[in-house]
């Protein structure tokens, strides 16, 4: 379980420019076959990524210019398909912290922001204007900064958009929200009693 | 002012207002299945919590499971160690599970309302996102990752953001050779894939009143690729009809209890909608997908358009299609009928109904994976396995199959396949440039019987 507040994500942008970029691109559904997320990491976007032989296809991912980078800039309706969690997993385990989309699909969202991944939006004309910025200069610095609700790349400042309930979460550290909910035990088996309905 | 069943049914589970506007909400039935599992029970184990209610979850196997030999050990090592996995865990926490030896396995989906665990008026989370299907009862039902399936497991609660409403309203009836997998794929087609994003979907009107369980089911499983994490419909003789009876199913005077509360948790006739669509059912034809996600679909009479954007062009080129070609004429290589979407047993009484003296083209490769082992009984039972067989069909054990192929059910190179299922995605039929073309199950019977895409209605004298 993760906890701990994150107030800022500093790094390096990779471009994976597109729309609809669906949960079974970001982990082909035969890697799912495992017991633990442990060593997700390596096959994210592996088809897109990899030939049949195992030989690059020249990602963003593995390209030189943007290798070790820990946010992905993308476009819209990013991680829509399953609920599955190995999506985000897999990402965070190839070393991604923060995306930067026009939209995300909400499991997507939810799942992620769970893990501690944050997730911004942006409009397209700022997506495509820090996409050429990070293209021509690739070890530019960026910098999200959850309390002032601003992402900096470079020397260029721009205001982004997250769900405020996201946003809190992240700086008071509880976007796991496991511990929360099970705080109020007692209340949820009272609720359980009343229910109209259950198994036998 | 009055209420929609969303409002009530959310009210009923709430268990308190959290952090950041969300609440807290009561999941009255939790499914699971071996694929999104296992870590969660590692997490609860390595916090040292229980399962609060274990009664109240419900295990199967269906993603991994092969559809031709299951005899165990499995000839996949992984997918045998996903199934010892979910063995242990169910044993080490005490939940019911229904393996392949109960007689009761299938996709979790299919199992559940099969079963009768699936009932108007519940909270039903599991960890995949076609739980949407489990709406057509008027329960509000939604897929979610497996941290959150930890959370269940140790709660039996979620934190949850409320979500808005859209009445989806489509007057008349559908037409002869139009089912309710082309109501959902047109429906895609005109609100988009991430038209229902922050929304439950309402299905409601004569053409979703006039449909049967299973086809209600086919629509609210899909409500997730036009973004809606939760589609429904609201209870009604139809719904308790297909519940009366069923193993879980509520009896004697608890029926009549049960019944009272299935019929408080109705929408208002004056709720307040978030938003409103109107269709007509007679707009609706076999639709087909011609690209690589369920909006990039069109009538089967239409031809395949000009792309309008990136992920169009995208689409184009991925699928070896040219913009103004007919949809009808594309040669395909596999037919695929089962999934949760397709996999019912109506669905297998519609395709044997018209198949029957029909043969499968030579070269394409047909087989039906039935939805449970309930489904395959039930078609056995009425001989459909012959009449599939008879033409050409291979005639499978229940799982996802070729959906998401995860077993051994792939598509090979760029093979086209005409599938019943609920995903064109890139890659998604286990060939990372396989093609899938998305229709109803018949319209998958024509095309395996012709060898290429057609119009079901006119191979196959539908009227």
């Amino acid at each position: 379980m993760q906890s701990g507040h994150i107030k800022k994500v500093e790094g390096r942008i990779v471009p994976i420019l597109g729309d609809d970029i669906d949960t079974d691109r970001i982990i082909p559904a035969r890697y799912l076959k495992c017991v633990t997320f442990d060593g997700l990491g390596e096959f994210a976007f592996y088809d897109e990524r990899f030939d049949k032989e195992g030989n690059s296809l020249g990602h963003p991912l593995d390209d030189e210019k943007f290798k070790g980078s820990n946010i992905i800039l993308t476009g819209k309706n990013f991680g829509c398909g399953s609920s599955r969690e190995h999506a985000p997993q897999a990402l965070k385990r190839a070393g991604i912290d923060a995306i930067i989309a026009e939209s995300f699909a909400e499991i997507f969202l939810g799942n992620s922001t769970t893990l501690g991944i944050v997730c911004i939006t942006l409009p397209k004309e700022k997506i495509e204007k820090i996409y050429k910025t990070v293209n021509n200069t690739p070890d530019i610095k960026v910098v999200i900064d959850l309390e002032n609700n601003t992402l900096t790349v470079g020397n260029k400042t721009y205001n982004f958009d997250m769900k405020e309930t996201n946003r809190q979460a992240f700086l008071t550290g509880t976007y796991d929200s496991l511990l929360e909910l099970l705080k109020n035990k007692p209340k949820i088996i009272e609720l359980e009693k009343n229910l109209p309905y259950r198994f036998v | 002012m009055g209420k929609t069943l969303l409002e009530k049914v959310w009210e009923i589970h709430k268990v308190g207002s959290i952090s950041g506007g969300r609440d807290q909400i009561f999941i009255g039935l939790h499914l699971i299945h071996e694929v999104t599992s296992p870590q969660a029970f590692a997490m609860l184990r390595e916090m040292g919590l229980k399962v609060l209610f274990p009664e109240r979850t419900f295990a199967t196997c269906d993603h991994i499971i092969p559809t031709d030999d299951i005899s165990r050990p499995f000839a996949d090592p992984l997918a045998e160690e996903m199934m010892q996995a979910i063995e242990k865990n169910i044993k080490e926490f005490g939940i019911t599970f229904f393996s392949p030896e109960s007689g009761k396995q299938g996709i979790v989906h299919i199992v559940g309302p099969e079963l009768g665990l699936t009932q108007p008026g519940m909270t039903i989370a599991c960890g995949d996102s076609h739980t949407a299907t489990h709406g057509a009862f008027g329960s509000i039902a939604f897929g979610i990752g497996t941290s959150q399936v930890r959370d269940v497991l140790a709660t039996q609660t979620l934190a949850l953001t409320p979500l808005k409403v859209r009445k989806i309203d489509i007057k008349n009836k559908l037409k002869p050779g139009v089912y309710a997998k082309d109501i959902i794929l047109y429906l895609i087609n005109r609100l988009g894939v991430k038209g229902g994003i922050g929304y439950a979907y309402e299905f409601a009107g004569e053409a979703i009143e006039s449909l049967s369980l299973e086809g209600r089911m086919t629509v609210c499983n899909m409500a997730i690729e036009g973004g809606a994490r939760v589609g429904y419909i609201n209870p009604d003789q139809t719904t308790y009809d297909y519940i009366k009876g069923r193993e879980y199913a509520p009896k004697g005077k608890e029926w009549d209890k049960r019944l009272q509360y299935w019929e408080s948790i109705k929408s208002d006739p004056d709720a307040n909608y978030d938003d409103v669509a109107n269709f007509d059912a007679h707009d609706i034809e076999p639709m087909v997908t011609w690209g690589i996600t369920p909006e990039q679909c069109i009538p089967v009479t239409e031809k395949i358009p000009e792309p309008k954007n990136d992920i169009d062009k995208e689409a184009l080129e991925y699928m070896k299609f040219k913009p103004g070609q007919k949809i009808e004429g594309t040669k395909i290589d596999v037919a695929f009928i089962g999934s949760c979407t397709n996999g019912r047993i109506e669905d297998l009484r519609e395709v044997a109904k018209y198949i029957k003296g029909n043969k499968v083209a030579k070269g394409v490769k047909a087989f039906i994976a039935p939805g449970s082992m309930g489904v395959k009984k039930q078609a056995e039972a009425e001989g459909l396995h012959e009449i599939f067989m008879e033409a050409g069909f291979e005639w499978r054990n229940p799982g996802c199959s070729m959906c998401l192929a995860m077993n051994p059910d792939k598509l090979v190179g760029d093979q086209i396949s005409a599938s019943s299922s609920n995903r064109n995605f890139k890659g998604r039929q286990g060939s990372p440039n396989g093609r899938t073309l998305l229709m109803s199950p018949v319209m998958v019977a024509a095309a395996a019987i012709a060898g290429e895409v057609i119009d079901a209605r006119k191979l196959l004298n539908i009227k």
